[in-house]
């Protein structure tokens, strides 16, 4: 029978004053975690709002312009509290020290305040976006963005606010991995998951200053008219679209890096089978990186950018494929002949590999220039990125919370209830999005508030799926929460796992090892030995 | 002086290191100072910047203790150039080459700017920087 | 030596490091990795800048005329004084000499003082003729297309660099006091080497910033 140890991080101190307050990289990112779900929570009942309102042609339940700011809110809230922060900073903040055999990250203080200029930031741009109703979109475009009376400004510099704190967990992650490994953790016997969070932190400290320049530059020209972005003073708004980008696109990656790199952990315990092709999974992260800052120009293939730059772009862009074809194809090599188990995180490793495989081909029709030009801007543009942001990073960031939630707590969720709730999830998803690829085939321009009669059929079943996807996420959240006070305790290692956070208790004490523990075998090695399930 | 190391087998740059890069460094600024005065046409603006990375480089190596800390540090500095480099030439790319294919759509933006000025009348098909400076 | 532990080094050494080198590596480590963010941040500007000189040369050419270009050499012999000073500093820090340590920090922090003086008097003098940024902008002496965009991009970028500096000149006096307080000595004094770091790229970004506005041939 499992146990739960009497001293452990969760009780190690007490009251609201040790949580708020405190420098355990665990609780840190358990403050983490519940702060973006919260945005998920928020960003969820958005899009739930855009998908009534888009139920019939004409007007629903609300205004043209009250639709705009929702489809905003839902943007911004998605894009910079939930995804971006969602896998390095709550799952990574809480796995990454472990995994590398480390008490702590490098900078416990910085992480803290990570956390605060994310609290901050956040409440600041929801707010300021709700009152000030802001109808920019999420990328907020110039001209749009400089002419329009809507309280632009308090919400660029939220998305600032933010910045800073995305720019301190890459920060610290890249200086632990670095400067914090455990005796015997040398670079090539990393998990994979760390090597994602490398890759991704690389683009976080790389690309985050750069969408701080572009939004001080916009209030600057907002505030005092410095005229760069307005073409009436000699500016050129299309100057502002690539700076946006240059973070942008990088973005993308932030999102779907660390996803990847929880795959591969899945993959790997769950087929108990060495992962094929180790390091080429490992450069491919950092080589997804190194391109993502080459492809920014295929968002603005329409923008006014030069024919010669929209070719070269398009170009660059097919290049991403080949390391994204590269990890896909390894994952599937690992599953071959493994002793493949179906536990829940599992199934979410397998939906990440059919919906991010379509998401990601369906990337490439996008990047390529001509077909670009007919379907920018339409709904296969969402349903592409839904099916990569959705269907690939939230399906691996499930997969991972239900993968390390038996760690977070010391205790199991409910297997059954797990498996009903993703079944919801999946089905639902592609109903949803399936039919947006349809829709924007036919040419339903995306952000319409309005349509012509014959989307009718698949907007309706569109918006049919997105409810059959909120009932999964429902069960979810109900079995999750169950689980952290009446599930049964789920032992120190539950799945057979090789990394190093299973090597401690779940939940583990406050500095993780009880000493420091010594590398005896890879992380994939289960060609020597396997370990045995806890539960 | 050179030599000396503390606890941490840290190197100490000695003093005479420290003065000679200072030195330098004015003297490459008098140098670009001067180079400014002579009519090189293109070349003003590669001496400008060419001086300017060599007195960058004298900082970072010497002051900043490039030349003799660990290695990574360098890489970090180096990756940091590599992407602004990056991100210069591919935006300057798009800058200079429009209208190469199709001439209609060189300069489009100002030349159609027009609209965006509420207050003033319908576009004559004028560039928009005869209408400024303003407020004259 | 890195074994032989005396109190007053383990007393700086965080619970979660296992080596002084380990913690002082880490901690210049990340400064590194926030220079390099700064570096793209400035990036942007130094972007913006080539967008709009090539497409105005001529104006940028005119414009740049009006700046006081003896006024900018001085504070580039400042500044890189400055930077001098300050690898000194840490130099006498590393042999243990926190008299000659805190005097050069001194002289930084005033050179840094004289430098934001005189950028006080470049700037007063061109809001007087309204060489202002954007719609700001009321000068009519200078030839050339949107004159403005030129004190646009000179307003940001020696703005952003001004902000630099006064965050520097905070750091400086952080840590001349705790240098007064002698909490630093030649065991550790990574927060004076992280300040320097600091100091030497607002340097470096001003040499920089100094020949594309001031310079232009």
């Amino acid at each position: 029978m499992n146990k739960i140890p009497e001293v452990n991080y969760l009780n190690a101190d007490r009251g609201i004053k040790s949580w708020l307050f405190t420098l355990d990289h665990k609780r840190i990112g358990l403050l983490y975690l519940f702060s973006i779900m919260a945005a998920f929570l928020l960003g969820g009942v958005f899009a739930i709002l855009i998908r009534l309102e888009l139920l019939g042609p004409g007007k629903d339940i609300m205004e043209a312009r009250t639709y705009n700011q929702i489809f905003t809110l839902h943007g911004a809230v998605m894009i910079f509290l939930f995804i971006i922060p969602s896998i390095p900073a709550s799952l990574g903040n809480f796995i990454l020290p472990q995994m590398i055999g480390a008490k702590d990250v490098a900078f416990p203080r910085l992480n803290l305040l990570s956390w605060w200029i994310y609290m901050f930031g956040a409440i600041f741009a929801v707010i300021s976006m709700s009152a000030g109703s802001v109808d920019t979109g999420w990328t907020f475009y110039t001209p749009y963005s400089t002419t329009t009376s809507t309280s632009v400004v308090a919400m660029t510099l939220g998305i600032f606010i933010l910045g800073f704190s995305s720019i301190f967990t890459g920060l610290n992650f890249i200086v632990t991995i670095h400067k914090m490994r455990a005796p015997g953790q040398t670079w090539f016997r990393l998990p994979l998951f760390v090597w994602g969070l490398y890759a991704t932190a690389i683009i976080q400290v790389l690309a985050t200053p750069v969408l701080g320049i572009t939004v001080l530059l916009l209030i600057l020209e907002r505030v005092a008219g410095i005229g760069i972005f307005d073409p009436a003073m000699g500016g050129d708004p299309v100057l502002f679209q690539h700076f946006f980008w240059f973070y942008s696109h990088p973005a993308v990656y932030i999102m779907i890096l660390p996803g990847m790199g929880i795959i591969s952990e899945l993959i790997s315990t769950f087929s108990q089978k060495k992962i094929f092709g180790y390091k080429a999974i490992a450069f491919s992260s950092l080589a997804i990186a190194f391109i993502s800052f080459l492809v920014w120009g295929h968002h603005m293939f329409v923008s006014g950018q030069s024919q010669l730059a929209s070719a070269i772009f398009s170009f660059l862009t097919f290049l991403v494929g080949i390391p994204s074809g590269i990890k896909i194809f390894n994952w599937l090599a690992t599953l071959y002949k493994g002793k493949i188990r179906f536990d829940t995180p599992m199934l979410y490793a397998f939906s990440f590999l059919f919906l991010f495989t379509i998401g990601g081909l369906t990337g490439m029709f996008l990047g390529t220039l001509a077909t670009d030009v007919h379907l920018h801007d339409t709904y296969f543009v969402v349903a592409h990125f839904h099916f990569v942001m959705v269907g690939g990073t939230v399906m691996a960031f499930f997969g991972g919370l239900h993968y390390w939630w038996p760690k977070f707590w010391g205790r199991m969720y409910n297997e059954i209830w797990a498996k009903i709730s993703i079944a919801f999830t999946f089905v639902g998803f592609n109903i949803t999005f399936l039919s947006q690829f349809l829709l924007g085939a036919k040419g339903m321009p995306r952000r319409y508030y309005s349509y012509l009669e014959q989307f009718q059929s698949l907007h309706g079943f569109s918006s049919f799926g997105s409810w059959i996807m909120a009932v999964g996420f429902i069960i979810m959240a109900i079995y999750l929460i169950y689980a952290v006070f009446k599930g049964p305790p789920a032992g120190d290692n539950p799945w057979g796992a090789l990394t190093f956070e299973w090597r401690t208790t779940s939940p583990p004490p406050k500095e993780n090892f009880k000493e420091t523990p010594t590398l005896t075998h890879g992380p994939y090695d289960y060609d020597k030995i396997i370990p045995k399930r806890t539960i | 002086m050179s030599g000396h190391s503390t606890h941490e087998n840290r190197h100490v740059v000695s003093f005479k290191t420290y003065l000679a890069t200072g030195t330098a460094l004015l003297i490459l600024t008098a140098a670009t100072v001067g180079v400014s005065f002579i009519k090189l046409g293109g070349w003003n603006a590669i001496a400008a910047v060419g001086i300017a990375c060599l007195k960058a480089i004298l900082v970072a190596f010497v002051f900043m203790h490039l030349l003799y800390d660990k290695k990574i540090f360098l890489v970090i500095f180096s990756v940091a150039i590599i992407f602004l480099t990056i991100f210069l030439a591919l935006t300057m790319f798009d800058i200079l080459s429009r209208g190469e294919i199709y001439p209609d759509y060189e300069e489009p933006i100002e030349k159609n700017a027009v609209i965006y000025k509420k207050a003033e009348p319908a576009p004559t098909g004028e560039p928009v920087e005869d209408s400024t400076p303003k407020n004259h | 030596m890195t074994s032989g532990n005396s109190s007053g080094h383990r007393a700086h050494l965080a619970h979660h490091f296992s080596e002084s080198s380990q913690q002082s590596e880490s901690a210049r480590m990340g400064m590194w990795i926030f220079i390099l963010t700064e570096v793209l941040l400035f990036g942007g500007l130094f972007v913006a800048y080539t967008v709009y000189r090539s497409a105005n040369p001529e104006m940028f050419y005119n414009a740049h005329k009006h700046l006081d270009i003896h006024l900018g050499t001085l504070n580039t012999i400042v500044l890189i004084t400055s930077s001098l000073t300050m690898a000194l500093a840490i130099r006498s820090i590393q042999l243990n000499d926190r008299k000659k340590s805190i005097k050069l920090l001194a002289t930084t922090f005033a050179l840094a003082a004289v430098f934001l003086i005189v950028k006080y008097f470049e700037y007063s003098h061109k809001f007087h003729l309204g060489q202002l940024p954007g719609k700001f902008y009321t000068y009519t002496g200078i030839e050339g297309s949107n004159p403005h965009i030129f004190f646009s991009v000179y307003f940001m970028m020696t703005g952003l660099h001004g902000i630099h500096v006064i965050a520097g000149m905070i750091a400086i006096s952080w840590v001349m006091r705790i240098t007064i307080q002698g909490r630093l000595s030649s065991e550790y004094y990574t927060p004076m080497e992280l300040t320097g770091l600091y100091w030497h790229l607002v340097d470096m970004i001003w040499i920089f910033l100094f020949p594309l506005l001031y310079l232009i041939g």
